[in-house]
């Protein structure tokens, strides 16, 4: 029997062109949606997601059961049996591939033929595995994988790499029409097109409780995303816990108790999000977006006034005093040494001047600063002051763009995050020509929703189609997925974000060639039934079916 | 009744006194959120009586109609007790109140415990809370449910998770009787357990039809008894992705329960295209130039065969579907196939049709809804049915589905004396930001012009979750709480709800409430709900 590699899409009747239902409005294209049903053809590179930089598939399969089937360090591995971050994900992988089949019956006695592959080994060659170290944006994802009798073999200068080439494994394996878990010999070698592939997560408009962060980050995990931004705090909510000032998560948290993330709670983050080679960047902004933090920290924040007496109402940070920056001296310390990434995410955007405006006391600082009116001179004051508190905590800084925008003198290794709709373009430019790496979110802002595959908005982006020259483009480190947490919380965040995310991860890892929307949505319509089956709620792409439906509620 | 509270607590728990005091003084007392949807009349004082789990009962009043072994409020009051008690374990040891129990007296005028309800079911309720004691009067055991909801929603917590409920005079009763969910099992299919749970949620917001659109063209997930071909050969897979008998009994008991009528829509001649993978000769054959195309197109409305079929599949789903209203669908037919082929365009001549297919398609209909009303059915058709039928005399409700003008059709349909349900302006599976809930808020079924009597023939409105891009993972939060916002439209007065500003508030307070009951309501903006939801 010839065995189709794409068996798990041969399940799949995806049937694109049905009418559609009953839609108000015009009724568009009839003759297009004739009743005739396409099928979906099947992609030559089954249910891969994000496509590897180079892929050969074969059409030799082999069996694979959870009896005999094993991932085991390969000899002369820099990595072994103490490696726990792989010992792990040697687990995980084996459970995402067997799921509940992991007892067959019959299958004990029996001894593994010549068509059944029994192993994959998995060879750390660079002499430090990294095992125990962070992942970090010049961590090495590269590996090579191929399928083969005797065994399989993964083959990555570090356990990054090898974490990514076990995800593709995983995604290699099928079933056939007998349910059997298959996989044909392939070889594969890989690596990511750009460093930074981030989703961020905001825990401040909604609180978001520690179970559905981490099962985003398995999510993020199954498509290769490697940077976590923690929106932690914002305006409207402080749940970051400090131990050195613990009275902000205590008055500004939507509850002191049952929403804030504690020490302990970061900490799982973290290491969850190390196991699985992700980075997990915070973003603490200021001077705007800081409401939340004057309710437990006095004299923070800019009193404003109306008229000549305080209005009772406050602005951003207030950056003409002393004790601002001795509160930031000691905040910025803990952070940097909470979180172990050698970034810091610290803001800067959407900044409102007319509480500054109204107050006399900063009103006089402009005067003698010599400001004049220009208070974008004020802000980049207090943001230089700010650049200088966490230069000396050892950490390198991102900001939103329009610290750059503002003129504010940059560390030349900061990071420009280009949000801005509508001229992203020109600022991708602006900031690389000044010299700049820089990252990419303005037409990746998931929060906002439409109607129909909005996917395949996300996945035409062409993070350097921009003008500038070979080594600007070089500055372009990668980009992020936002989920802006408005109308977003536990309820419905996760079938928000997958697989609309997904499209954003191919197009940060894969090849700038892979541009095929049809094979993508053949590939995607698969990946996110895997993930579907892995308990991720994964929304649909369009009228179609999974083998193994959504079992939650 | 503060005081009264305070006494009880005084004598076990003294130094608590002070400490509720002190935080009766800070907060002032609960102000109760509110109810939603909103009742017709709400009076209600700051004088609130506290309950206790373990001194709280349902009881028949002695004049009720319906007495203990009443299915549908013995099940109502297990299913309530949890939802008014949420943080009840079961295992609680102290008793305060074991000797003054509140009671909550339910006495309804008719017993049809046994029975579904109907389109005439009266849904009409009176509720009135006092110290240690509320009754609740209703003409039938479903006004029962919806004043038992109506309590629930009444019964908040205070800091310390005591519960309390405030006196309280409702008079209640549905300004539309047809208020519907339509959910899709054929674009994607949804599992039992997802159906049940968004009929739960339903009741949360007091909608009483569940319109099943359980067939279309991508899938055929329910199994017939007299033709097992078509979910066999039709549905997305034969075993898992189907919708047996006994899940539809068990769907159409759990409904009852919730006193929400289940209305299942087998809609044809157009899509149907999943029909005919288990049924040959059922569609019309597609042909391009004088060869057959290989494609199918409609319903084949020139056979004999077709109204055979029709009329046993017809008889079958009668009987398993107790509603005495079938829906029968009949919208967007594409016309392009039937003139392709030779054999329609005969019988269109035959038939003196002439070129227009629309003449074919009321023809069809015509003979489908005389198949239903031979089975005591009355037929529920989409708008494009009325549009094409000249003579409508055959037909009795149009669903007003198109965008536009849809109030235009409305008085249309009014107009020609058929009853219309609107489904127009609450189209749920266009997702659009949450905050756009006004949308669906600010609505005005009635605002055409028109006799008191052609307004009396819009019998109600409809939320539409169609499944292109929905499946059971995320159906819920889609659905919710979009959906209840017009559910108050479809129950409370239009005067006391017109501002969506207004409602803002107490609209929050439900979404918490059905999170709380495991709902995965979405947010409407920022802000938190006290429990959050705790799943992914």
């Amino acid at each position: 029997l010839h065995c189709c590699p794409l068996g798990l899409l041969a399940l799949l009747l995806l049937t694109l062109g049905f009418s559609r239902g009953l839609q108000p409005g015009p009724r568009d294209d009839y003759e297009e949606s004739a009743e005739t049903e396409r099928v979906f053809a099947a992609s030559k590179y089954g249910s891969l997601w994000p496509l590897p930089q180079k892929v050969k598939i074969s059409d030799v399969s082999f069996k694979l059961t959870g009896v005999t089937f094993r991932i085991t360090d390969a000899k002369g591995s820099s990595s072994g049996a103490s490696c726990s971050l792989l010992q792990n994900a040697y687990r995980r992988y084996y459970e995402y591939i067997f799921g509940g089949s992991r007892v067959q019956h019959g299958a004990e006695g029996r001894r593994a033929g010549p068509s059944v592959l029994t192993e994959l080994q998995v060879l750390i060659v660079s002499a430090d595995s990294e095992c125990e170290r962070f992942p970090a944006v010049t961590s090495d994802e590269s590996y090579e994988l191929t399928v083969d009798q005797p065994y399989a073999v993964l083959k990555a200068p570090k356990v990054w790499g090898a974490l990514r080439g076990l995800e593709t494994f995983s995604q290699l394996v099928y079933e056939d029409e007998y349910g059997a878990k298959s996989i044909n010999s392939t070889t594969i070698s890989d690596f990511p097109r750009f460093a930074h592939r981030g989703i961020l997560l905001d825990t401040s408009r909604h609180f978001l409780p520690i179970k559905v962060i981490l099962a985003n980050l398995e999510a993020m995990a199954m498509n290769k995303f490697n940077v976590f931004h923690w929106h932690i705090v914002d305006d409207q909510s402080f749940p970051y816990m400090s131990r050195t000032f613990p009275h902000i998560s205590q008055q500004g948290a939507y509850h002191p108790y049952t929403h804030v993330y504690t020490p302990a709670d970061v900490k799982m983050v973290i290491e969850f999000g190390r196991l699985r080679g992700i980075r997990v960047v915070p973003e603490f902004d200021t001077p705007g977006h800081t409401q939340s933090w004057g309710k437990g920290q006095k004299d923070l924040l800019t009193p404003c006034y109306s008229g000549d007496k305080p209005s009772g109402s406050f602005g951003p940070v207030n950056p003409i005093l002393n004790t601002t920056y001795d509160f930031m001296s000691k905040f910025f310390k803990e952070i940097s040494g909470v979180f172990p990434d050698a970034y810091v995410h610290l803001g800067g955007d959407e900044v409102d001047f007319n509480c500054w405006k109204s107050n006399p006391d900063i009103q006089k600082f402009m005067e003698q600063q010599g400001f004049g009116q220009d208070f974008s001179k004020l802000e980049s004051f207090y943001i230089q002051k700010l650049l200088d508190i966490v230069a000396t905590t050892q950490k390198g800084y991102m900001i939103w763009q329009e610290v750059f925008d503002n003129g504010v003198k940059l560390k030349p290794d900061t990071v420009v995050h280009v949000w801005i709709g509508g001229g992203a373009n020109e600022e991708m430019g602006k900031v690389t020509a000044a010299g700049y790496t820089t990252i990419l979110s303005a037409p990746w802002y998931l929060d906002y929703i439409s109607y129909a595959q909005d996917w395949q908005k996300y996945y035409k982006v062409e993070p350097l189609n921009f003008k500038g020259t070979e080594a600007q483009k070089k500055l372009v480190i990668g980009g992020e997925a936002c989920l802006w947490g408005e109308y977003v919380d536990a309820t419905n965040l996760t079938p928000r974000l997958w697989p609309r995310a997904s499209a954003v991860g191919e197009r940060l890892w894969s090849a700038v060639d892979v541009t095929d929307i049809n094979d993508a949505f053949s590939r995607l319509s698969v990946h996110r039934c895997r993930m579907v089956e892995r308990g991720i709620p994964a929304e649909p792409l369009f009228s179609s079916y999974c083998p193994r439906e959504y079992k939650g509620i | 009744m503060e005081a009264a509270r305070c006494v009880t607590f005084g004598q076990y728990l003294r130094p608590h006194f002070y400490l509720l005091l002190l935080i009766f003084l800070r907060n002032g007392p609960h102000t109760v959120e509110g109810v939603w949807p909103l009742p017709q009349t709400f009076t209600s004082s700051i004088e609130r009586s506290p309950l206790s789990p373990e001194a709280f009962y349902f009881e028949y009043g002695s004049q009720s109609a319906a007495q203990q072994g009443c299915s549908v409020l013995d099940a109502a009051f297990t299913r309530y007790f949890p939802l008014i008690f949420p943080d009840y374990t079961g295992n609680g040891v102290l008793r305060f109140y074991a000797d003054k129990p509140f009671r909550l007296v339910i006495t309804v005028d008719r017993d049809d415990c046994e029975s579904y309800p109907n389109e005439d079911s009266s849904e009409r309720y009176n509720l009135s809370v006092s110290a240690r004691q509320a009754s609740l009067n209703a003409e039938t055991v479903w006004g029962a449910l919806r004043g038992l909801e109506t309590f629930s929603q009444l019964v908040y917590q205070d800091d310390f998770g005591s519960y309390f409920v405030n006196k309280t005079e409702i008079v209640d009763f549905p300004r539309f009787q047809f208020r519907g969910i339509l959910l899709d099992t054929s674009r994607h299919y949804l599992p039992v357990k997802t159906i049940l749970q968004t009929l739960d949620a339903m009741a949360y917001s007091k909608f009483n039809v569940f319109h099943w659109h359980i067939v279309d063209d991508p899938s055929f997930p329910y199994q017939s008894r007299t033709y097992p071909d078509l979910s066999s050969k039709g549905a997305f897979h034969p075993m898992t992705h189907i919708y047996t008998q006994s899940d539809v009994r068990r769907v159409i008991s759990h409904a009852r329960l919730w006193g929400i009528r289940v209305l299942p829509e087998f809609d044809s001649p157009g899509h149907t295209a999943s029909w005919g993978k288990g049924q040959s000769d059922l569609l019309t054959p597609c042909y391009r130039g004088s060869s057959l195309s290989g494609t199918f197109g409609p319903v084949n409305p020139v056979l004999p065969s077709t109204y055979q079929f029709m009329a046993r599949l017809f008889k079958e789903v009668s009987s398993v579907f107790p509603d005495s209203h079938i829906h029968l669908g009949g919208d967007e037919v594409n016309f392009s196939c039937w003139s392709s082929n030779p054999d329609i365009r005969a019988f269109m001549k035959k038939m003196g049709f002439g070129v227009d297919f629309t003449k074919l398609e009321a023809f069809y209909m015509e003979n489908i809804v005389n198949i239903t009303s031979a089975l005591n059915k009355t037929a529920i058709v989409w708008q494009d049915v009325f549009d094409y039928h000249e003579l409508r005399s055959s037909l009795s409700v149009v669903e007003v589905w198109k965008g536009g003008c849809y109030l235009c059709e409305v008085r249309r349909v009014a107009k020609a004396g058929l009853r219309v349900i609107l489904a127009s302006p609450w189209y749920l599976d266009q997702p659009g930001p949450t905050h756009n809930w006004a949308r669906f808020y600010t609505v005005w079924p009635l605002a055409f012009k028109g006799t008191e009597e052609q307004k009396k023939l819009v019998i109600g409105g409809e939320v539409c979750m169609w499944g292109e891009y929905v499946d059971a993972t995320n159906l819920t939060p889609r659905l919710w709480p979009r959906a209840s916002a017009a559910a108050e439209r479809l129950w409370s007065d239009e005067k006391q709800t017109s501002s969506a500003d207004k409602a803002f508030p107490r609209f929050q307070d439900l979404r918490c409430k059905l999170v709380r009951r495991g709902i995965r309501a979405e947010p409407l903006y920022v802000g938190h709900c006290k429990h959050e939801y705790q799943g992914v």
